[in-house]
């Protein structure tokens, strides 16, 4: 038996020269963002007070943070009634982008006619249609809202995937013809595992639209049961603060879907770490 | 020489539009048979190799390759090819990489990695069976792509200047793997390199071609060491060769034929 001692360089397996996901935040790299959002509030109380600004224009956030420990409860239902909106229309919007972009690359077809939709849809504010499904679907259903977010998230999971798939080595494409390997087994084996990053990276900007989404659907009636609706209603009905924590709610529920869509697309980005050519 | 003939081309042309890339290339390569093509850059070696591999489809002639057609021979994985790149699949392991072949050809899990694993032994990379490809080093990677090569026992192997990136040390190194590899599992191989050495140490014969239009202008005998000692063939065995009086003389031939094809 002969073995041959060929050098090895390890130059990749300690090191983090592989992938550069996000940014890389030191140990206190979340110091910096916590002083300013607390100097703004507080800044913002004191304006507020001094310059006596009446309630309808802007309310102190003593009195929206009264609002929310006031009721607990209700932001908690009401998170959840719009997260679960966000999260079914993110996966299934997630699935079908992943899946049109995919047939999408498997034929030229196919290509030239889900490519100019999707385009298209990426300049219609799809929100707008909430409307039409809720006269569609009926006020008793969440089908609306779900329906809104899946096809907000299709357009940039689609677009990522197509790009990613696109992005072929051309020696392995050569291979795979050389081994004689069917569309199928093309995608599988190495356009699909070759685009995960920017799937992921599709994936994590469409989360938080997803939420977004899923609020501002909720402002054109339908269910009161989300944060859109109350928001909504709470400012029709001059309760400024109120609306104002439902707002407060919002923004907590996005900044979770994002940070949700940042650790996956880290996670899953490192185990399929991508070649440094 | 066993059977029938691993490759023939007759009257085979090439044409990319005004480019005539081939022109009248006649080649018969036997079982077994080491066949290294030389040229200057731009003459259709590539091209004469992506012709055998189905990859090209020639303008005129015939080409067969294993007795059959070139399509024919490419579903039923007669032949394997590597190229200049080793072009790993970075989310496969290192032994995953080398089933691929097999994993298109719907082999069952069990054995595909009892094959690999057999290949991995062969080509000396056995503890790196779990490694990811970036992991390892340029010539550790292109055994890996060679190893991949012989998955599905090829009577046949199509290398593209696979040596190319390599240092001269590693690239000795391999070519004496590479001889022994052959020797031990009877493929022939069809080799392009731009080095006149490697072609004339690996080669039973060397196949020098000359551009505009890309033809064969010389067959020269090369120096293989004797099958018979391939199985136990190391890097010294190799090195007897490259010092002796006939590698020279080969050599000397090779640069001559070179030479014409240039002037001509
Ligand atoms: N797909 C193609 N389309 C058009 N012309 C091509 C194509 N492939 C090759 N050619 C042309 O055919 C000729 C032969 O190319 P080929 O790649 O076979 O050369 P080669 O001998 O392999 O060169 P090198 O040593 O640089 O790799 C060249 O003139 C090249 O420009
Ligand atoms: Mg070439």
């Amino acid at each position: 038996m002969t073995t041959s001692k060929v050098p090895h360089r390890f130059a990749n397996l300690h090191g983090d020269s592989g992938v550069q996901v996000g940014k890389t935040v030191g140990k206190f790299g979340w110091l910096p963002p916590v002083v300013f959002g607390v100097g703004a509030l507080a800044l913002w109380e004191v304006v507020v007070r001094v310059a006596g600004v009446p309630a309808f224009i802007l309310p102190t956030p003593s009195a929206i943070g009264a609002q929310i420990v006031a009721q607990p409860a209700v932001l908690l239902s009401t998170s959840w009634a719009t997260g679960l909106n966000a999260l079914v229309g993110l996966v299934a919007g997630f699935v079908l982008g992943v899946v049109l972009a995919l047939l999408a690359a498997s034929s030229r077809l196919l290509s030239d006619l889900t490519t100019p939709v999707v385009a298209a849809a990426s300049a219609v504010p799809i929100v707008a249609l909430a409307p039409v499904f809720t006269t569609m679907f009926g006020s008793t259903t969440e089908i609306p809202r779900r329906l809104v977010v899946m096809l907000v998230v299709i357009v940039p999971v689609f677009i990522a995937t197509a790009r990613g798939l696109r992005q072929v080595q051309p020696v392995h494409a050569e291979l795979m013809t050389a081994l004689a390997a069917t569309p199928w087994q093309h995608a599988r084996f190495v356009r699909l595992p070759g685009a995960i990053p920017h799937i992921m990276t599709g994936l994590r900007l469409a989360a938080p639209a997803a939420v977004i989404a899923a609020v501002v659907a909720e402002y054109f009636g339908g269910l009161q049961n989300g944060l859109g609706s109350r928001i909504s209603s709470a400012a029709a009905n001059t309760a400024y603060a109120r609306a104002w924590a439902f707002v407060a709610a919002s923004i907590v529920l996005g900044l979770l879907f994002h940070f949700a869509g940042l650790l996956a697309e880290r996670l899953v980005t490192r185990r399929t770490l991508r070649r440094t050519p | 020489m066993k059977g029938t003939s691993a490759v023939e081309l007759v009257g085979v042309d090439k044409d990319f539009g005004e480019v005539n890339a081939l022109s009248g290339i006649e080649l018969t390569i036997g079982g077994g048979e080491f066949v290294s093509l030389i040229g200057p850059s731009g003459c259709g070696k590539s091209t004469l190799l992506r012709v055998v591999a189905d990859l090209e489809q020639p303008s005129a002639g015939t080409v067969t390759v294993g007795g059959k057609p070139p399509r024919q021979a490419r579903v039923d994985q007669e032949y394997g090819i590597a190229f200049q790149q080793a072009g790993l699949l970075e989310w496969r392991t290192v032994a995953e990489n080398v089933e691929l072949p097999l994993h298109v050809h719907g082999m069952a899990k069990p054995q595909r990695q009892a094959r690999a694993a057999e290949l991995l032994e062969l080509v000396g990379l056995a503890d790196f069976a779990g490694s990811r490809p970036s992991q390892l080093s340029g010539g550790m990677q292109q055994r890996v792509a060679i190893a991949r090569a012989l998955a599905p026992s090829p009577r046949l192997l199509l290398m593209d200047e696979p040596f190319g990136a390599l240092d001269e040390m590693t690239r000795e190194r391999m070519q004496a793997e590479l001889l022994r590899i052959a020797g031990e599992t009877g493929a022939a191989v069809l080799f392009v390199t731009h080095s006149i050495p490697e072609a004339v140490v690996l080669s039973d014969r060397v196949v020098v071609m000359s551009p505009r239009p890309g033809r064969i202008t010389e067959i020269v005998t090369g120096r293989r060491p004797a099958v018979g000692k391939a199985a136990e063939l190391d890097p010294d065995d190799v090195e007897d060769v490259r010092e002796s009086s006939a590698f020279f003389a080969a050599i000397t031939a090779v640069r001559e034929a070179l030479r014409k094809g240039h002037e001509a």
